[in-house]
């Protein structure tokens, strides 16, 4: 009886990168495919992206990363959501991530990387799958 | 059912902002049992002030509230903000881009941001906006700003919501003028013209001026007019103290407050009722069934409906 459920999820761009167009077409694609997405731009802190992702309950935080910063600042934002116990977040990292970097953000919880060319199908469809 | 609606209150009257937050999506979720758990918080509700924000797209709606959270915090009270962006007819989802306006207040301690989608509702709020401004109130905040989609004209939903109501317009282009008409004069119980770093700002006032002065009655209040910049924040002071005298003076809208409650009972059945017709033809498979006999012309809408209604007994 739950008809109005919405799968909600907050795209933030951590750090100093100012690469906003990846950000932004993952924002308007997933509004498209039927999300409801919270956009809260860019230069976020780590504080600021977790507050607001358990401020708007999110199912799912999407970072945004092209400043080869992804290590330090996914780390930090995993740190506070597991410290507010709110790990049970689904974490997804997008933008300019080399792949010998992925089995490292793999360990720190990161479900889901994707890099340039990402099909906002893909993104859709590996949220929903994971969230079930 | 009612034991974990109840547990989940309880953690929120305790302080947990995750608890708050949890509880705000089921209701807005309409989950099951949703109603036993607004009679639960409803006793809890009644000491916050609701303040509507509204004005067309652009207008400076959410750089506005940014700047009222700040002087607000500042003073002490505890705020919680809902802002409402719409949701997408086609695809059913939303870009909900209020926040980006408030980062500086979504970190302070005492301040709650919720962003939420019409989804499918007119008039410029989501159906569950009044229940979550219980959920707040219930929480603690001592006032609530709600930003209401910006429509431009006929977003008076908000007023049912709000003891007060700030319209946001901007100077030139008429476009302060043109959205007063359309009937947001009656809304408004102060006229906030931002942007007045731009041409025309003392224009929009006198416009203003000249258009209550029009409407008003011997016997009515005067409605202010305020000139803000939020981008910087000039004239956000004078329009906090004017709203807090506003508050003092009990000048808020007390007088609707009879119709409001009508308003609230009637429009909460009504979805109810649409619910749980949609939810039972969902199951039974009679929606469908209807859908197929008017696509080939056996039916009509109008029977279909005919017959629904007299299934509930109504006629
Ligand atoms: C356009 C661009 C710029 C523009 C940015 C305009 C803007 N406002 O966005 C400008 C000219 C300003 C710029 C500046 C700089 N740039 Co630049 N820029 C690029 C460029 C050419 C394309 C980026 C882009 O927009 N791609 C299009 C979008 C749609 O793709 P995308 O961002 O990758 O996003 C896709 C996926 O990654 C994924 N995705 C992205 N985010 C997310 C999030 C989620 C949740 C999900 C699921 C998926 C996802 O989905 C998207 C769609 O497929 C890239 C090179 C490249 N080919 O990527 C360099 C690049 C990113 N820039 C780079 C650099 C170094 C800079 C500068 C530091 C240069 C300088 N020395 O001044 C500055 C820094 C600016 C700043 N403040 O951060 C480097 C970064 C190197 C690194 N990370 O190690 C790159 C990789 C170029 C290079 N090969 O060296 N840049
Ligand atoms: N020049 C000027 N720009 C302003 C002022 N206030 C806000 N802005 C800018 O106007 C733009 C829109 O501001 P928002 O606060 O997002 O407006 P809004 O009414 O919330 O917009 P919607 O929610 O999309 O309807 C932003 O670029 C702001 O920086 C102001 O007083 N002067
Ligand atoms: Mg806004």
């Amino acid at each position: 009886m739950n008809t109005e459920k919405k799968i909600r999820v907050l795209v933030a761009k951590p750090g100093l990168d100012g690469h906003e167009r990846g950000a932004r077409v993952i924002a308007y694609g997933l509004r498209d495919l039927g999300f409801e997405v919270i956009y809260t731009g860019l230069r976020q802190t780590p504080e600021e992206i977790v507050s607001a992702a358990i401020q708007e309950d999110v199912n799912v935080v999407g970072l945004s990363i092209l400043s080869g910063a992804h290590l330090t600042l996914t780390r930090k934002i995993i740190e506070k959501l597991r410290e507010q116990n709110a790990n049970d977040i689904l974490v997804i990292v997008g933008g300019i991530i080399p792949d010998k970097d992925v089995p490292e953000l793999n360990k720190m919880g990161v479900m889901g990387v994707f890099t340039s060319g990402t099909s906002i199908k893909d993104v859709g469809a590996f949220i929903k799958s994971n969230l079930s | 059912m009612r034991q974990e609606w109840e547990s989940q209150i309880a953690e929120m009257r305790k302080g947990s902002v995750r608890g708050l937050a949890r509880l705000i999506t089921r209701v807005e979720n309409r989950d099951t049992g949703w109603l036993d758990a607004m009679q639960i918080i409803y006793p809890m509700t009644g000491k916050a002030c609701v303040i509507g924000i509204t004005g067309s797209p652009g207008a400076g709606k959410s750089t506005l509230t940014d700047r009222l959270t700040r002087e607000l915090s500042d003073q002490g009270f505890k705020i919680g903000i809902i802002a409402v962006d719409p949701s997408s007819p086609f695809s059913g989802g939303a870009l909900l881009g209020d926040r980006l306006r408030m980062k500086e207040v979504s970190t302070i301690d005492d301040v709650f941001i919720r962003s939420m989608a019409t989804r499918g509702a007119l008039g410029g709020l989501n159906l569950a906006a009044r229940d979550v401004v219980k959920i707040m109130d219930a929480f603690g905040k001592d006032i609530i700003l709600i930003e209401t989609v910006g429509v431009g004209q006929d977003e008076v939903e908000v007023v049912k919501a709000a003891d007060m109501v700030l319209v946001v317009c901007v100077p030139g282009m008429g476009d302060g003028i043109q959205a007063i008409k359309a009937g947001i004069m009656e809304v408004a119980d102060i006229f906030v013209v931002n942007k007045a770093d731009k041409d025309g700002a003392d224009q929009a006032v006198a416009d203003i001026h000249a258009m209550l002065d029009l409407s008003a009655d011997e016997a009515s209040v005067k409605i202010p007019v305020v000139k803000t910049i939020a981008s910087t924040g000039e004239g956000v002071t004078d329009l906090v103290r004017m709203m807090l005298q506003n508050f003092e003076a009990g000048r808020i809208r007390t007088s609707w407050q009879k119709e409001r409650i009508k308003e609230e009972i009637l429009s909460l059945l009504e979805k109810e009722v649409a619910r749980h017709l949609r939810n039972r033809w969902d199951q039974n498979g009679n929606l469908d069934q209807a859908i197929k006999q008017v696509t080939a012309r056996k039916q009509d809408p109008y029977s279909v409906v005919q017959e629904m209604i007299s299934l509930m007994h109504l006629q």
